[in-house]
């Protein structure tokens, strides 16, 4: 379908989303990215039964793990989508994008201390 | 291959879902596979469709792994774009010959980058998306398509079809569009020696077919196109002048008749280098061109330039010269020492008119008068000449009788215009010149006056009914006669060919018409060596046929002469050809030349039609949709970098051997166009299902937006019509599918737009499968989704608006109008095309519908041995049921050539493995252009040079296509050569190309795992293409990710665990019993274990069947069977009581009654057959008035004698007992079969018995139907009840009194009956303990859980478990047989290989870090992990499926997925920021 979508979105590959481990998502966090996104089947079509349901928990974990380290969890995101969707795919890399754009770029990169204090909203935006 | 012996190959004949499951389990099973597919790839219907019920699965993504595996099997031969001819042999050892279409694509050139796509510049109705869409001449129906080649489609014009001698008209019409007058006048040459002639005079049937006119406007004006080359020709001095040929041959052929037929068979033959001499009874040649056709049609210059061409290639001329008075026909033959003869004579000789009268002086017969005409014998006309016949003879007279001078013309013809078979535009342009034509009319008696004609008496006449000729028969109304004045009689009502000769006498067979018996093929008479064509064979008949009969001989006789077989390859194969114009084509009506004004035409015999200018010709052309096919422009081959496209490719005949055939034909869709219902093809608004199915798909027309296509707009109240083509007069049956796609389709449809209100009107919903009737409520309950039970009377449409009134009776019996934006027809199934026409090649015996004819003991085999059938051509069906009945097909197809398995299989032969741990990596990168799809975004070269300073990289390059066969041998030779133990490749998707390159590593001695891929083209280059730099930036962050994670790749060894070669069979019913006999006869020892003390099961208490089959003489003998096998071990009393091993190597512990013996049982796979059984009902009095039974009681008590059919008045019966309740809401699907069954039986007993059957929807599913209708020609009545108004029942001392809410009659129904009869629904056996023990899972109900709902029915996730019969949903004997049959193939995959390749991906535990903390256990969705007797964590890699969720889980990180390790996870993320850090940025 050649739908267009932002090249800075670029895709790591596991068998399914289940494989997804809190240590990779923090890892890249880590490493200075600045978002994460988890794409897997839709709910209910996993390929492996239940993996996209034990990776959207994970993601709702490391969501509240960024939230402590005063990440804003908006940077990790979990969608889901089927292997025919693909016009779905480029908008999701394209609201990604948008979302995280907006934050600017990593505290950890920029080493500016917390951009998010749970219950205080976004303390710093762009 | 020695006598006898079997072919270990299958042919499978589709390649649908049900053709390629088939495929897969018969190529596991050790048998090499030919699969057929008529489309240029494979998928069928499947993959249209959007979701699939009742998961809402996407369809996409469960078929397109399966195309893969098809695809990429070794032991798969894909021969797609083909069809089957002939099918020679026995069972056993067929030989099928097939041919195969061009693709002009060459497979194993194409690299799938669809440039050539992208640059076609035609635009196709796409098949794919239902004509909703366009797409191109080269194409790919959808980009997951297997073969992943693309196919030039040029497919034949409708004209060209239609054409007698196929005249290349898109070629030639495209020339004259282009201004290439010269080539397009080749182009008719080529076949047409006659361009200037044909184009003025042929009634072009070519343009009746023209798409332009049947599908957009006007037809395109074939004919004057042609004569306008021609006479472009004659102007620009391209006439055809020949210098005669060298002669080539020593024969000389006699040519009879000078006409269309003979100087074409003449023409063609003298060009070979053939002696020829033309015999013409008349002074001159041209025939009826020149003696019938009058000079203002064609001008005699003309006509004589063309016929110049003839005589220039040194054709003798004997005019005067008639056959038979003159020259002795024997004589041509015998002393005049001709070689061969062409019979072309003439229908010169007019017929009678068969009235009193008739030969007086002043009646001309038609022919006669055109004839003398141009022969100039002095033919006068005056007065009022009238003309008897509407055919061009009548009209020609016509027309030249004016022109002589007659004071007025007048056609009297017998029926009305529209059966006139004259051409519409003779009869515009005689109407124009003042001829008269009156219809209805019919001459009864010549008046005559001294010797004279003096007027025509005439009767009025009326139309009857068609007559053969199709056309509506004329009756004369008697006292209706009148006379008309009249000088000159023409009868032009037909004429006829008089062979000069006694053709008797010569040997040579005549027809009862009195024409020529020719061969329709080579046109051979009965006389060896004499040939025929034109009117001679065929009677009266156009020029265009007549030169298609002489080029028919002329081939015939070169062959004769030469000594070839005159038939061999000449049989026409069926033409492709187009049906759809792609949508949005412009209005443009058709041109024409401006004719003679009228004023001059009448007293000249200058000709009428002018022809086009230069200007007019080429506008006209531009016309012609080339029916949007591929016009050989030559684009795609500039711009195909690997060179791939052939245009000369041509049809191709291919033989192969195998020793059985399965028709997995499929279906069509039922196309409502055929009888206009409810508008279809009139209001835009209305469209099919499976159109509506392509405008929900993500890859449809509209992106899965739900438009009208009047006007874009979301419809937001959307009826669906369902029986569209089913269980109507024509269709008795039930196409088993609709009502569930309509309800997926509406909640789908809601989905997507909430607001979206549909609507489904219905007679019964036939939600019987597994699931369905639980989708069918939650549709109803949850989606809101309105259910309205009654057949649609109208659809009407607004005129302004476009919206469609439907008008329907509701269920209170009133009449009801409603509006809706959008209809859809829930189109039915019928058998595919050409099904029909391939079972009659084939001799397989067809159903009344069209159906492949089975029994229900054996449903899956035709009535010829060695061929077998599944899917939708067996009978309409669901995909699970398809699947499951393929693999059933599968097992039979292979019982048959059991003692070949493995012979034909292609083994794979490798290198040993090169260890390669310890080594450093030493990884070689190859970075791929994909001709300009990579090449032209990204810099290529730039990314080579970069990969070069990335850590272990000791080899870089960049290759046009890193695909292609002679890099695979570079790629090897760099191994070598630089010692590379680690491959990464940076080109397109792994899911396609992963296995080509992991072969090519396997070959060269390394693990195939130590490969890696950076999809640096549908990642980067084709969805960054308008950023070059930024993708250039990004092909060198996803190779260094790559890179990284390929220096930590590690080989795989795959581990082999020997297989036992056993099954176990769980539960002697039917589906138990044949299971075990179907894998005993596969060759393979079996287990059959049964709880009971004997065989049979349900089956036992089964007497009757409606199709006639005795079931227990079936039963007896199947039980007979099974116990008689050698190989197969009955053990009845026995309980299952452990279980333990894995695939390939089960244990199982048992437990025999009475004495309790305990027997452990090995086997290599297990099949569960434990069954079902009726609900025993707590409703209406069962158990507490004897009077009230279940259906299987009645059965028994019948069967018996204890029930006398005779001797009851009333028997009520009551649906739905125990099924489609809140406690088991699920259908028991046979109920309502068994029902009419039964129904039947008491009615055939006592036709008396009233019958009374209340239910709540009769579920006579597929073929079943016809027994519904049945029972209802027999009287028995059917009275619908709501689920919320049950029957009530209360006993008398009369009978059972039975009370229900009649919903027709709208008052209350009271019955009283003798027997009241329970269908009472069918339950699981107990069966939770052995889920349990063998880890199989059940539904809520207690039915057993397959795999998965529609691509695996029969499989279990538990490896090497396989589920048939009743335990796994209700079902009817035969689809019980196939089940079985089914799981029988599932296991044959297991059971026939020597050992099982276990390992790869999988999860494997680290002993020393394990806790045993059972997060695993509980993560893994197959149960897999085990603690083991250590106390750790074991999972067994025979059962792993690599998800790697445990991995995930582990709070110890003990657990790691193969090929899938964190540390290679988080090096690729770490090598994502890397180079400065640009890789996550934004």
């Amino acid at each position: 379908m050649r739908l267009d979508y932002p090249p800075n979105v670029k895709i790591v590959r596991v068998p399914c989303t289940g494989k997804v481990d809190l240590l990779h998502i923090l890892k890249a966090f880590e490493e200075g990215v600045d978002g994460v996104y988890v794409a897997g089947c839709l709910e209910g079509e996993c390929h492996f039964l239940r993996g996209n349901l034990r990776a959207k928990k994970r993601v709702m974990h490391v969501k509240r793990i960024l939230t402590a380290l005063g990440i804003n969890p908006e940077r990790l995101q979990m969608y889901n989508l089927s292997a025919a969707m693909g016009g779905r795919f480029a908008e999701i890399a394209q609201e990604m994008t948008e979302k995280v754009r907006a934050l600017g770029p990593s505290p950890i990169k920029t080493g500016k201390g917390r951009e998010f204090v749970e219950g205080q909203g976004e303390e710093k935006g762009q | 291959m020695k006598a006898g012996e079997k072919i270990g190959a299958v042919l499978v004949v589709g390649g649908g879902i049900g053709g390629m499951q088939a495929s897969l389990d018969l190529v596991e099973a050790g048998f090499k596979v030919y699969l057929l597919e008529r489309s240029p790839n494979i998928g069928g219907a499947m993959s249209q469709l959007d979701k699939t019920f009742p998961t809402n699965d996407c369809a996409m993504c469960i078929l397109s792994p399966k195309l893969v595996e098809v695809g990429r099997n070794p032991n798969i031969e894909l021969i797609t774009f083909a069809e089957l001819l002939r099918l020679e042999g026995e069972a056993g050892a067929f030989t099928a010959t097939i041919l195969r279409h061009p693709k002009r694509v060459d497979p194993s050139k194409c690299t799938g980058c669809a440039i050539c796509h992208q640059y076609c510049p035609l635009e196709v109705c796409s098949e794919y998306n239902e004509g909703l869409t366009s797409r191109k001449a080269i194409f790919i129906n959808y980009p997951q398509a297997i073969p992943s080649t693309h196919v030039i489609d040029r497919k034949d014009a409708p004209c060209t079809a239609r054409c007698p001698v196929h005249l290349d008209v898109r070629e030639y019409v495209g020339a004259i569009a282009a201004k290439e007058f010269t080539q397009s006048l080749e182009i008719i040459r080529e076949k047409l020696p006659f361009p200037g002639i044909i184009g003025r005079i042929c009634p072009h049937p070519c343009e009746e077919e023209c798409l332009r006119g049947t599908k957009v406007d006007e037809p395109l004006s074939i004919c004057t196109l042609k004569r306008f080359v021609a006479d472009w020709g004659v102007q620009h001095g391209k006439s055809r002048s020949q210098n005669p040929p060298e002669p080539q041959y020593q024969e000389r052929v006699a040519v009879v008749g000078g006409g269309p037929a003979g100087l074409t068979c003449a023409h063609d033959l003298a060009r070979l280098g053939y002696g020829v001499t033309i015999f013409e009874a008349l002074p001159s040649l041209g025939g009826m061109l020149r003696v019938g056709i009058p000079e203002y049609r064609l001008p005699r210059d003309v006509l004589d330039q063309e016929l110049q061409a003839v005589l220039d290639l040194g054709v003798e001329i004997r005019t005067d010269t008639r056959v038979g008075e003159d020259v002795p026909f024997a004589d041509l033959l015998g002393e005049m020492g001709y070689k061969a003869v062409f019979l072309g004579m003439g229908a010169h000789q007019g017929m009678k008119l068969e009235v009193p009268g008739e030969d007086a002086q002043g009646v001309y017969p038609g022919v006669d008068f055109l004839r003398d005409l141009h022969l100039g014998r002095g033919v006068k006309v005056h007065g009022r000449v009238a003309i008897i016949g509407g055919g061009n003879v009548a009209i020609d007279a016509a027309r030249c009788a004016l022109r002589m001078g007659a004071d007025k013309a007048a056609i009297f013809y017998r029926r009305t215009r529209r059966e006139m078979p004259a051409s519409a535009e003779e009869i515009e342009a005689a109407l124009e010149e003042g001829v008269e034509i009156r219809f209805l009319t019919a001459p009864t008696r010549v008046v005559v006056a001294n010797g004279r004609v003096t007027g025509l008496e005439l009767i009025r006449m009326k139309l009857g009914e068609a007559d053969a000729s199709g056309r509506r028969r004329p009756i004369p109304a008697e006292g209706t006669e009148f006379t008309a004045p009249v000088d000159m009689l023409i009868p032009a009502i037909g004429q006829e060919v008089v062979v000069p000769f006694d053709p008797v006498e010569e040997q040579i067979g005549v027809t009862p018409r009195g024409t020529i018996q020719v061969d329709l093929l080579t046109g051979a008479t009965t006389l060896p060596g004499v040939f025929a064509g034109g009117d001679a064979e065929t009677g009266p008949g156009i020029a265009i046929e007549a030169i298609a009969g002489g080029q028919r001989a002329a081939i015939s006789i070169h062959r004769y002469l030469r000594g070839i077989d005159l038939a061999a390859g000449r049989e026409e194969a069926d033409r492709f050809v187009v049906e759809d114009v792609p949508p949005g084509i412009p209005y443009e009506g058709r041109r024409r030349g401006t004719p003679l004004p009228v004023a001059e035409r009448t007293r000249t015999f200058q000709e009428v039609e002018a022809g086009f200018t230069e200007k007019e010709a080429i506008t006209e052309a531009l016309r012609c949709l080339n029916c949007r096919q591929c016009l050989g422009c030559g684009i795609c081959l500039e711009v195909c970098e690997p060179e791939a496209i052939d245009y000369s490719q041509q049809d191709a005949i291919m033989e192969i051997e195998v020793g059985s055939v399965i028709l997995a034909l499929g279906f069509d869709a039922y196309d409502p166009h055929e009888r206009g219902e409810y508008g279809y093809g009139r209001y835009a608004n209305v469209v099919t299902s499976i159109e509506f199915e392509r405008m929900l798909s993500a890859t449809g027309p509209f992106n899965s937006t739900v438009m009208r296509p009047s006007d874009g707009d979301i419809p937001q109240k959307i009826a669906f019509i369902q029986c569209v083509g089913s269980r109507d007069h024509e269709h008795d049956y039930c196409s088993s599918v609709c009502c569930m796609y309509a309800t997926k389709e509406a909640i789908i449809a809601k989905e997507h737009v909430d607001f979206i209100e549909p609507t489904i009107f219905y007679i019964d919903i036939r939600a019987f499968g597994k699931g369905f009737d639980a989708y069918y409520e939650r549709a109803r309950q949850t989606n809101g989704i309105r259910y309205i039970r009654s057949m649609v009377s109208k659809v009407t449409e607004d005129p302004t608006t476009k919206d469609l009134w439907i008008t329907y009776v509701d269920e209170d019996g009133a009449l009801k109008r409603e509006a809706f934006h959008m209809v859809v027809l829930s189109v039915g199934l019928r058998p595919s095309e050409g099904s029909r026409e391939l079972a009659a090649k084939l001799g397989v015996a067809l159903e009344a519908n069209g159906f492949c004819a089975t029994v229900p003991s054996a449903p899956v085999s035709t009535s010829r041995e060695g061929i077998y059938v599944s899917g939708a051509f067996q009978g309409p069906k669901d995909i699970p049921e398809t699947v499951a009945q393929a693999s059933g097909t599968a097992a039979f197809a292979t019982e048959l050539i059991a003692s070949s398995r493995g012979t034909l299989l292609k083994k794979e032969d490798y290198p040993p493995e090169r260890d390669v741990s310890g080594e450093e990596p030493r990884i070689g990168v190859f970075v791929c252009h994909c001709g300009v799809n990579i090449g032209a975004v990204v810099n290529v070269p730039a990314v080579r040079e970069y990969v070069k300073t990335l850590p272990h990289v000791v080899y870089a390059e960049d290759n046009l296509f890193t695909c292609s066969q002679d890099t695979q041998e570079r790629i090897r030779k760099v191994i070598q050569e630089e010692g590379l133990n680690r491959v990464v490749v940076a080109s397109c998707s792994p899911r396609t190309h992963e296995p080509l390159f992991r072969r090519t590593l396997r070959e060269e001695g390394l693990n195939p795992y130590l490969f890696g891929m950076a999809n640096i083209r549908d990642q980067c280059s084709w969805v960054h293409m308008h950023h070059p730099e930024e993708a250039t930036e990004k092909a060198r962050d996803l190779v260094r990710i790559a890179v990284a994670n390929a220096g930590l790749l590690q080989s795989l060894p795959m581990q082999r665990l020997p297989i036992r070669k056993r099954g176990l069979v769980i539960g002697g019913g039917v589906a138990g019993m044949m299971a075990a006999l179907g894998l005993a006869r596969q060759g393979f020892e079996v287990f059959l274990v049964e709880q009971e003390a004997e065989l049979g099961g349900n089956m036992r208490h089964i007497h009757y069947s409606l199709s006639g089959q005795d079931p227990q003489a079936f039963l007896q003998e199947l039980i007979g069977k099974v116990m008689a096998h050698p190989s197969l071990q009955v053990i009845t009393n026995a309980e299952v009581v452990d279980h333990a091993g894995t695939v390939g190597n089960f244990v199982t512990g048992i437990m025999i009654a009475p004495t309790m013996t305990y027997r452990k049982l090995e086997h290599g796979i297990t099949i569960m057959a434990t069954g079902g059984e009726e609900y025993k009902p707590r409703e209406y009095l069962y158990g507490e008035d004897p009077r009230v039974l279940t259906q299987r009681e009645l059965e028994e008590q019948v069967a018996s004698g204890a029930v006398d059919p005779g001797a009851l008045r009333r028997v009520v019966m009551i649906q739905c007992v125990g099924s489609r309740t809140p406690e088991r809401p699920y259908c028991s699907r046979i109920c309502c079969s068994v029902a009419i069954k039964n129904a039947l039986k008491l009615k055939e007993m006592n036709p008396a018995l009233d019958v009374h059957v209340l239910y709540r929807d009769i579920r006579t599913y597929g073929l079943l139907e016809q027994y519904y209708t049945r029972a209802r020609e027999q009287g028995v009545l059917f009275t619908p009840y709501q689920p919320e108004e049950p029957p009530r029942v209360e006993a008398t001392d009369a009978g059972v009194h039975v009370r229900t809410r009649d919903i027709h009659l709208g008052g209350e129904l009271s019955l009283e009956a003798d027997l009241l009869v329970l269908s009472a629904g069918v339950i699981p056996r107990e069966n939770e303990e052995l889920a349990a023990l063998f880890k199989v899972q059940r539904t809520m109900e207690g039915f057993f859980l397959e795999a998965h709902m529609k691509l695996r029915p029969v499989d279990f996730a538990t490896d090497g478990v396989y589920l048939c019969g009743l335990a796994h949903f209700p079902k009817l004997i035969e689809e019980s047989v196939s089940q079985a049959a089914a799981a029988v193939a599932r296991a044959c995959t297991i059971l026939s290989k020597d050992e099982l390749e276990v390992g790869g991906v999988v999860a494997r535990v680290d002993a020393e870090k394990c806790a045993a903390c059972l997060i695993c256990i509980r993560a893994c969705p197959y149960n897999v992990p085990l603690i083991n007797e250590e106390g750790v964590s074991e999972i067994n890699p025979a059962l792993c499926h690599g998800c790697g969720s445990c991995a995930a889980e582990c709070p110890q990180k003990a657990i790691e997925l193969q090929h899938y390790r964190d540390e290679q996870i988080i090096a690729q993320v770490s090598a994502l920021m890397a180079a400065g850090g640009t890789g996550g940025g934004v």
